[in-house]
Order: structure tokens, then C-alpha cells, then sequence
């Protein structure tokens, strides 16, 4: 979870800030040095946790006083408990995940809500430069060469919103951050957000009668241990999502 | 709990390296009808509980720190050891300026019930014989351990303490702390341990007990009442142990295959440095731990196993924690406690909802790294325990 987000990802924090609800329970999965936990528990009071690979990351967010455990986003998310926090954040960290899918289905057992932001690779400028250049793009929100990028699962806004969908997630609200101008409230499915939209941030809940009961039901001994992956709960069969 | 008790040699003078501020301390006698009840059944009576404290308690009386020492510690953990004259065991952690500062917090070291540095142990005397206990000690645990000192807590009239903190066995105690006492806990930290002990942790413990009892100066255990000692036992557990303490790059590092002198001996002396170090690590310990105080920690040690008592689900254990801060610390080359046992700590915390930090401080100095002066260590600490402060307004 090396997501270059502190560098140039100040416009999501702040749409996230807005976004978080005073006092609520917060985990941030690839929460890096803390510095949006730290804001989140200074602003809005949160009880914060965050998850965090990086043992410099992870030593930041000591030193700031923050409970952040050391793991691994792919596969630490199964021993959390359902439900136990009112929001899972997952800041551009998405697309380096291996199983995309399967993280934010976890996100949505674990949290009430989940705060996804995912860089657009339908973005014109993406697209642009694919079409002109004839390579890999290299852009603002996506600098890294191919052959070093940390982002194996990229994805288009409209990507995203069909796997919400499939998922059975519901957008509660999305905006468009582009290069450190204000969020922008936008349609997720709206086909020119696709072009304009360099990352999307994403606010989502499960539909209510989807929703998991409260009461810890993964309290694992021994034997859940040795199955770092438990088969996910039942998927549902997708949905025609073209249009 | 009634703890009528009486305590000797309150207000030792601070020793030569004692952390500043104030050093107090001494033997907590309790009185004869209190007595400890233990995990076998049995009850220890009378009790003692050695114990050193460094700094002072504030009015409120929420500045109280326990630090809960390993299988061979003691509690002269930041101040000179009389019995070897070496500085206290965790100077690097416990001081002014480091991550425990008397001049902030009320630290308090006990030595474990069944320990030898003065708190009751094997080599204490049975009332009913008035010889040292030796096999006739009951078998303690770490709950027991951990008994003991929530009385001498009590008795020292503290209802909270802000934290507490261990390596090794000591995080074990931390972790039964939690586990026992949440109520009485504003956070637990918990450095290199395991929620239970593993088969390669009794093995290697066996064959140190096994080297004891095959000492013939052992005596079943009535060395003490003999006159004699089982030195050469004790040694060689010593040196086995040692073993786990440390990595084999540490080892690599240290030693390699460097001679003592040049050329081999062509026989059986230490020609390696390594086996010099060992033979030393062997022979400096039995000039200051009891042979059958270390066949007692070391089965406390073997039957620890937080999550057995609780029909093998560690969350359980932690169920009433939630309002206790944890830290939970590993060292990357430890493979006596190996990370991936603290990482079953945090999952159950984070299973039974508690606060849970964790980190794993990359180190190729083994098991041992929590007694040395790890930098990413001491600001884990740092970070941890200023925080915990903040919030509880120290």
C-alpha cells in the first residue's frame, strides 16, 4: 500500500472529511503515516484504527498516537469483526489490491459504509495519451512506469460502478477529484463523468436487507485461523449492467 | 480482598544507575490469613512479593505502570541488580528521557511469585518443615503470577493501573492481565509473546529441566538443605536457552567461526567464540537464579495457553478488554515468539473489538531485541505510551 495519495491526494482527504459523520468508528485500510486518521480524530473526533503494511507507516502512526495495526489489506480484513465500524476507508489503494472484489465486499461487512477512491483509467487523459503514445499512460494520478507501478487492478469508472453494482452495493454519493480542484458531485454512471473524472471517490452501504447482523459472529479460534481466506458469503449472479 | 500487610525496607536508597527520582521498594509480606489461591487448587501461604518502584504516584493515582518481567528477570528492572551488580534489565526502555519516565510515572517491577529474588519461591521456606520448599512448591501459572501482583497492587492502594507492560513471559503476564483484571487497566502492552505456548517452546524447555534433574547435585530438588547445588544442570539450560534468545545472523554476525586462540585444540575446550560465549551465558546464571525456581517458571510457561481456557477461542479472552488500549509488539527475527503469534493477539483483539496497535520491529537480533536499544522499538513506545498519556490526562 505504497499509494502515492499523501502526495497528491490532499483533495480526497478532504472530500473524506467532509463525508465522515462526527464520532464515528473508522478504519482506514492503507492508512500509510496516519495523516488522514490523525485529521479525522482532530476534526471529527473519530475512533479511528487504521491498517498499515509499511513498517515506516506503521511507526508514524504510533508516533501520531494512533491505533493502526500492522497487515496486509488482502488478506487481514477476515478477522475483523462484522460491522464493527461505521466506515471502511480505502483511499486509491483499491487498484493495488490482489483480489479487488473480494477487499470491498470485506469493506461492507466490516463497515456500515465504505469510502473508495479509485484513480479513473477512463479519464481523457489516459486515454489520450494510450491513444497517442501507443504505451502504458503515464499521467498526474497515475505516474509510475508500467514495470513499477504499485496499481495491478486499474479500473474505469464505469468498471467500478458495474462491480458495485454486482456486488449489490448502493452509491449513497460519488465526486470527481481532479488534480486538486474542489470535489465535484457527480452521476457514477453518467458516461461523461467517465472521461472527465481522474479519481472518483465513493461513498457506499450495502442495501439494507443485505445487511449483516451487528453481532459479531467471526469470533475465530484455532481453527479459523488456519483459513486466512473463509469462502466468501454467497455472490449474487450479475447483473445485465450494459445499457 | 484483605490484604493486611506489611512491607519491609520501603524507601530503599536509590543504587548506583537508578533512573533518577525516587527508587523505592522492598518485600510485601502478606498477612498469613490472606495467602494466594493458585490455578491447582492449592494456596500459598504466607506470601511475599519483592518489588522495586521508580518514580512517584500522583494524588489522583493514575500514573501506576506495572512492568511484568521474562522467565529470568527480576525486579530490578531499571535499577543495579544487587546479586550480579549489573544495571537494571530494561534501562533502555525505563528511565529520564526513555518511553518510561519515572519523572512522569509511578513504575512498579515485581519478582513473580515462584521466582527466586525474594518473592515467595521454591527456595523459601515450608512452614510446615522449615526447610526450602523445593519439590514441595506447588505448581504455579501465569495466572497465578499475575494473582499475586493484582494483590500487591491493591495493597499499595491502586485501583487503575495506566498500563502495563512486558516482554516474553512478561507479555504473557500482560496478556492475563487483560484477560483477568480489565477493569482494573487503562492499557496493556504486550512485547515478543504468544498466546499460549507452542510444542517447540515445551521442547526446548524440557530439555532444560531434563538437564537440571540429571544433575546429581540437583537431589530431587533438596539441593539447598544438601549444601550443594546443581550448577552444572542449571548451566547447560541456560546455554540451550540462550540459543532461542538470539538469531542465527545475530550468532553469524557475533561470532561466525572465529577461534578463541589460533589453531584448533583438537579437542573438547571452547576452541569457537560462540562456545565461550555460551559456557559464560551458563556459569554467570547460576551465580543468580535458583535451579528450581527455573523448573517452576519454565512449566508456568508451558501450561500458558489463553485461548484453551476459553474452549480455544483467544477472542474470548479479550471479550471484556474493550475498554483497554493494547499494543502489541514483535520483532521480525524472534522465532521463540515469532510475529505470526502476535498477529493471532491482534486478531483476536480486533475479533473482540478491542483498540489494538500493532507493529513488527524489524530487527536480526532475535528474541532478545526488547532488552537492547532498538530505535523503531523505543518509538513504538514512545508514540504508544504518549498517547495513552494524553488520554488519560497525565
Amino acid at each position: 500500500m505504497t499509494s502515492p495519495r499523501s502526495k497528491n491526494g490532499r483533495e480526497d482527504f478532504a472530500e473524506i472529511l467532509r463525508l465522515v459523520r462526527p464520532g464515528a468508528r473508522v478504519l482506514d485500510v492503507g492508512c500509510e503515516d496516519g495523516e488522514l486518521l490523525d485529521l479525522l480524530t482532530r476534526e471529527k473526533r473519530v475512533d479511528g484504527q487504521g491498517l498499515e503494511i509499511s513498517p515506516a507507516g506503521v511507526s508514524a502512526c504510533l508516533a501520531k498516537g494512533l491505533a493502526v495495526v500492522q497487515g496486509d489489506g488482502d488478506r487481514d480484513l477476515d478477522h475483523f469483526p462484522t460491522r464493527a465500524f461505521d466506515y471502511a476507508i480505502l483511499s486509491k489503494t483499491l487498484q493495488q489490491m490482489r483480489e479487488p472484489r473480494h477487499v470491498l465486499s470485506e469493506l461492507l461487512r466490516i463497515a456500515d459504509q465504505a469510502i473508495v477512491s479509485v484513480p479513473n483509467f477512463g479519464h481523457w487523459r489516459m486515454r489520450v495519451s494510450l491513444m497517442a503514445r501507443g504505451r502504458m499512460p503515464e499521467t498526474r494520478a497515475l505516474p509510475d512506469p508500467w514495470w513499477s507501478t504499485p496499481n495491478i487492478h486499474l479500473c474505469t469508472l464505469r468498471d467500478f460502478t458495474d462491480l458495485a453494482r454486482e456486488l449489490d452495493l448502493q452509491v449513497d454519493a460519488c465526486a470527481a477529484l481532479s488534480g486538486g480542484k474542489p470535489a465535484r458531485p457527480i452521476r457514477p454512471d453518467g458516461l461523461l463523468e467517465n472521461w472527465r473524472s481522474e479519481t472518483a471517490l465513493f461513498l457506499l452501504s450495502r442495501r439494507a436487507e443485505d445487511r449483516p447482523s451487528a453481532v459479531p459472529t467471526n469470533l475465530f479460534g484455532e481453527v479459523a485461523l488456519d483459513q486466512p481466506n473463509p469462502p466468501p458469503g454467497p455472490r449474487r449472479k450479475p447483473r445485465n449492467t450494459r445499457r | 480482598m484483605d490484604v493486611g500487610a506489611e512491607t519491609t525496607a520501603a524507601g530503599e536508597t536509590p543504587g548506583r544507575g537508578a533512573p533518577g527520582g525516587d527508587t523505592g521498594g522492598g518485600v510485601w509480606r502478606f498477612a498469613a490469613s490472606v495467602g494466594l489461591r493458585l490455578d491447582s487448587g492449592a494456596r500459598l501461604s504466607p506470601l511475599e512479593i519483592a518489588y522495586k518502584t521508580y518514580g512517584r504516584l500522583n494524588e489522583t493515582k493514575t500514573n501506576a505502570i506495572l512492568v511484568c518481567h521474562a522467565l529470568t528477570g527480576d525486579q530490578h528492572a531499571a535499577s543495579v541488580n544487587p546479586a550480579t551488580g549489573r544495571p537494571g534489565w530494561w534501562n533502555s526502555v525505563i528511565g529520564q528521557g526513555l518511553p518510561l519516565d519515572p519523572d512522569r510515572y509511578f513504575i512498579i517491577a515485581t519478582n513473580v511469585v515462584g521466582g527466586c529474588m525474594g518473592s515467595t519461591g521454591p527456595a523459601s521456606t515450608n512452614p510446615k518443615t522449615g526447610q526450602p520448599y523445593g519439590l514441595a512448591f506447588p505448581v504455579i501459572t501465569i495466572g497465578d503470577m499475575v494473582r499475586a501482583q493484582a494483590m500487591l497492587i491493591e495493597a499499595l492502594g491502586i485501583d487503575t493501573l495506566f498500563a502495563v507492560v512486558g516482554g516474553s513471559m512478561g507479555g504473557m503476564q500482560v496478556l492475563q492481565w487483560t484477560a483477568d483484571y480489565p477493569e482494573k487497566l487503562f492499557s496493556a502492552v504486550c512485547v515478543a509473546a504468544a498466546p499460549r505456548h507452542s510444542a517447540q517452546n515445551i521442547a526446548f524447555h524440557e530439555v532444560g529441566r531434563q538437564a537440571i534433574m540429571a544433575d546429581p547435585d540437583w537431589r530431587g530438588g533438596a539441593y539447598e538443605s544438601q549444601g550443594v547445588r546443581p550448577e552444572k544442570g542449571l548451566a547447560v539450560a541456560r546455554m540451550a536457552a540462550h540459543i532461542t534468545y538470539l538469531s542465527e545472523p545475530a550468532l553469524q554476525r557475533k561470532f561466525g567461526r572465529e577461534l578463541q586462540r589460533d589453531g584448533l585444540s583438537w579437542g573438547f575446550d571452547a576452541d569457537f567464540q560462540v562456545e565461550s560465549y555460551l559456557r559464560h551465558q551458563g556459569t554467570s546464571f547460576v551465580d543468580r537464579f535458583d535451579a528450581n525456581s527455573y523448573l517452576y517458571i519454565t512449566r508456568a510457561l508451558d501450561y500458558f495457553d489463553l485461548a484453551g481456557q476459553r474452549g480455544g477461542v483467544l477472542a474470548e479472552a479479550f471479550q471484556k478488554a474493550r475498554g483497554v488500549r493494547f499494543c502489541v509488539l514483535s520483532f521480525s527475527s524472534d522465532w521463540l515468539y515469532p510475529t505470526a503469534e502476535s498477529r493471532d493477539i491482534v486478531r483476536a483483539l480486533n475479533a473482540a473489538g478491542c483498540r489494538a496497535s500493532f507493529a513488527e520491529i524489524e530487527t536480526d537480533k532475535g528474541h532478545d531485541a526488547f532488552f537492547l536499544d532498538e530505535p523503531q522499538f523505543d518509538r513504538a513506545l514512545r508514540g504508544f505510551f504518549a498517547s495513552a498519556a494524553q488520554a488519560r490526562g497525565l
